[in-house]
């Protein structure tokens, strides 16, 4: 298997960065547009996506096929139907689908496989003690010196853990005691927010993560 | 038992334990469905704070319910349905009680996102069907419900909701569950559970309501955590549609996919359909372990005792117990496209492993939604419900759709825009494809090729009335003629009058006089001619389809390109003026699109150049054979 990398190099050359440039612009150029190029350089006829319909009020709308036209746009309001496990997958050329095979998996039924199958993930997802600041609500974790302190910010040390990993520093870390698979199931169990409560892009504005989801992000 | 791996063992043991139930909310416009749901999920504290939080905040903005929770929020995911207050599209919604895991799929009340609702139903087990007291049984209603019965579900909920606003009045509810029972009659659910609801201030919906003293059936809860669920296939005889050949290495081969009837064990003696061939099950693998036995539902790959002819879209069944193989059948139709479905037009069918040509070869009636009577009709319109004959192109393994969803269900795709155009249910065999093996004959197409000298060909002009197809096509002929070329040329004249002329102009009846065309001129092209045909042939669909029945170099097209205010100038038959003044509906260029061809053989330029020029470039094109 080959392992390809592509990075906006407009990006890279503006240095584009979420600290400095605010999620919104980051996500754009970075991310939906560092895709859209990586797609179109190799031609991909599909993509396939790890999203899952109860994470986001769009992502519950979408198809497990999901059609983009040649510009990678999503047009939510004119899917294609999708009845039983007939799923189309004919296209023209420069048009791709997206591909979202446990569209239909919750967060729970996530990491009871892992559990079950003994899947080893990242240590990121336990609990540990690590520096954080504050803001806008997020635990964000201070990793080098990219994140600059705005005047009051202090830098706590907490015992954090990340429920779902995005991009650095656009994703919230949670208080946490699970430093194992067992305790984190039971975290979960007993959870009173949304996995996606620490995504920052979610929460740019209502009908945000669909927006994005237009212009060609996954 | 503070001890979290013991916690979480007991807790994945009794998830296991609890079935999976998937249901759908539908009904019409404005009936609640999206606020039911909603207030499903809040009475039972599966929403997390954040959500409440985000949707305290967004029922401000965009809410009904002045300033109040607006729980249809919760569902309606997309910005255009937050505007307008409407759902679009399906959404999907997770929830689980002590008694059982849920998947709920919220569905579109608008006739207009009818293909919406038939995507969520065609997954569910149950439908919520909700009517508004105060308006009680609509079209939606009853169309809803009856896609519900064609795609199989058993149970319903009748949800009588907005009850408060009759006043939880008994009568009201009595009358349109009689009503909706009047209906439901001719559909084939097993059983309708009514139930008298308030999804707004949330009356039987979780809570019994002590505004309704007089019902005593269950709340809605209670009902879809006791209705039967998903009836598996288990007692069904074995069958599993071939997914994929595994083949890593050279020495191994075995066939993925997924049972979806039955039980295969270890030895089981089992048949490949198409071929019927037949061999043992010599192991059944995952992707590590070998297991003694697969059940249905189950992802698998069959490792067989010997070699096979067996591939994607092939189905290993029990050998003593196979299914049918047809290409030839009766399905009901659930049209989902703008474009009409038209009798003779062909389609990709896609099961759910394999894709053939298919044809819609006889539309036999659609139904009037309101009163299931059946009409006679040769088009499918949006949202159009139907019986039609499919054909395909090779016969393909399948079983009735109420035996088994997986192998009776598929889907029409669009050959242009590769839309999902329908949704078909097959109910029977009409053909099995056993029967039509041709028969071969000795004295064969080649060799009467052979005695005449020259191939057959077929050359096939399309363009506007008053291009000159007819003039060029003559005028060849005579040319071809004289070379001892065996010609034939099919036209307006020859046809319209005699094997067609029970055909209007209608789309439907253009279509069908274009299949016959294209079926005569293969017949006359077998017996070794060169035949002519000389037809508008106005839509790209039907020139495709006359192309498949030939062989690459047999079929020439001809585009005869005149513009349009050339061909009205010219006018030689005096038909424009006549469409013009209304007088012949349906007349290509005026009133009926003209598809020009994307890729012709031959594109005379017949506005400017004589028809010297152009014969002498079709004459040019075929050669000196």
């Amino acid at each position: 298997m080959d392992l390809i990398v592509h990075i906006n190099p407009e990006g890279i050359e503006k240095n584009i960065n979420p600290f400095d440039h605010g999620s919104s612009l980051h996500t754009d150029v970075m991310k939906t547009q560092g895709l859209i190029q990586a797609l179109d350089k190799y031609g991909f006829d599909a993509a396939f996506g790890g999203a899952r319909r109860d994470e986001e009020k769009s992502r519950a709308k979408e198809r497990v096929f999901s059609f983009r036209n040649n510009a990678h746009r999503w047009d939510p309001k004119t899917q294609r139907p999708e009845l039983w496990n007939l799923y189309n997958g004919r296209k023209s050329p420069g048009e791709s689908i997206r591909v979202f095979p446990i569209s239909n998996w919750t967060e729970l039924d996530i990491w009871q496989y892992i559990y079950r199958e003994e899947i080893p993930i990242v240590p990121l997802y336990y609990a540990a003690e690590r520096p954080v600041v504050e803001r806008d609500g997020m635990l964000m974790l201070v990793d080098d010196d990219r994140l600059k302190l705005f005047p009051g910010e202090k830098i706590r040390t907490k015992r954090v853990r990340f429920r779902t990993l995005g991009c650095y520093p656009l994703t919230g870390a949670v208080e946490s005691d699970a430093d194992d698979l067992p305790k984190i199931l039971l975290e979960l169990l007993e959870a009173r927010t949304s996995e996606r409560q620490g995504r920052a892009i979610d929460t740019d504005s209502s009908g945000s993560m669909e927006k994005k989801k237009q212009e060609g992000y996954f | 038992m503070n001890n979290p791996v013991t916690k979480i063992d007991e807790y994945l043991e009794t998830q296991a334990k609890l079935s999976l139930l998937r249901f759908i909310t539908c009904g019409s416009v404005d009936d609640g469905k999206s606020t039911l749901i909603g207030r499903m999920l809040y009475e039972a504290q599966l929403i997390f704070e954040d959500q409440v939080a985000a949707l305290r905040n967004e029922s401000k903005h965009h809410g009904t319910q002045g300033g109040d929770i607006d729980f249809a929020l919760l569902v309606d995911g997309l910005a255009a349905e937050r505007e307008q207050g409407i759902t679009i599209d399906v959404a999907y919604r997770f929830f689980a009680t002590d008694h059982r895991k849920f998947i709920v799929a919220d569905t579109p009340g608008h006739e207009q996102y009818t293909r919406n609702m038939a995507t969520g139903a065609s997954t569910a087990d149950v439908a919520v069907i909700l009517v508004d007291a105060s308006q009680g049984v609509l079209t939606q209603t009853r169309r809803h419900s009856f896609i519900c019965s064609l795609l199989g579900i058993k149970h319903v909920a009748l949800a009588v909701n907005k009850m408060d606003l009759v006043d939880f009045n008994q009568e009201t509810y009595d009358s349109i569950v009689a009503d909706y029972h009047t209906f439901a009659e001719q559909l084939e659910f097993e059983s309708i559970t009514a139930i008298p609801m308030s999804a707004l201030q949330g009356d039987n919906v979780i809570e019994r309501s002590a505004k309704t003293t007089w019902y005593s059936g269950p709340t809605l809860i209670g009902f879809l955590e006791t209705v039967e669920a998903h009836k598996s296939n288990i007692a069904s005889p074995f069958r599993m549609p071939v997914q994929w050949v595994n083949r890593p290495d050279r020495t191994f081969r075995g066939f993925s996919g997924t049972v979806v009837s039955g039980i295969v064990k270890k030895g089981d003696d089992v048949r490949i359909l198409p071929s019927g061939e037949t061999a043992k099950v010599d192991d059944i693998v995952l992707y590590k372990n070998s297991l003694p036995q697969a059940i249905t539902d189950q992802a698998v790959t069959l490792k067989l005792d010997k070699e096979v002819d067996c591939s994607r879209g092939d189905v290993i069944v029990a050998a003593k117990e196979p299914i049918e193989v047809a290409d030839q059948f009766e399905a009901n139709i659930v049209w989902m496209d703008q474009d009409a479905g038209h009798q003779g037009r062909a389609y990709w069918l896609k099961t759910s492993t394999t894709r053939v040509n298919a044809t819609i070869s006889d539309i036999k009636f659609k139904y009037n939604i309101n009163t299931l009577e059946h009409l006679s009709s040769k088009e499918m319109n949006l949202n159009d419900i139907g019986v039609a004959t499919i054909t395909v192109d090779r016969g393909i393994p399948f079983e009735p759709y109420s035996n088994n969803r997986s192998l009776g269900s598929f889907v029409l795709i669009d050959r242009y825009t590769n839309a999902t155009v329908a949704a078909g249910m097959i109910n029977f065999a009409l053909r099995r494809a056993k029967n039509i093996h041709a028969q071969k004959l000795v004295v064969d197409k080649s060799a009467r090729e052979t005695l005449n000298g020259h191939k057959a060909r077929v050359l096939w002009f399309t363009g506007l009335s008053g291009s000159g197809k007819s003039s060029i096509a003559d005028a060849l002929e005579q040319r071809l003629h004289k070379r001892g070329i065996r010609t034939y040329i099919l036209d307006g004249d020859n046809v319209r009058h005699g094997l067609n002329q029970d055909l209007g102009f209608a789309d439907a009846d253009r279509i069908e006089n274009i299949r016959r065309i294209a079926e005569v001129a293969k017949l006359l092209a077998d017996a070794g001619i060169v035949v002519l045909t000389s037809f508008i042939s106005p839509f790209k669909a039907e020139r495709d389809m006359a192309r498949r029945l030939f062989n690459d170099d047999e079929f020439v097209e001809i585009f005869v390109d005149t513009p349009i205010e050339e061909a009205e100038k010219r006018d030689v038959k005096g038909l424009y003026a006549k469409a013009r003044r209304g007088d012949l509906p349906n007349f290509t260029g005026v009133d009926s699109p003209y598809e020009a061809p994307d890729n012709p053989e031959i594109h005379l330029n017949s506005g400017q150049d004589s028809i010297e020029t152009c014969v002498q470039q079709i004459v040019d094109y075929l050669g000196e054979e």
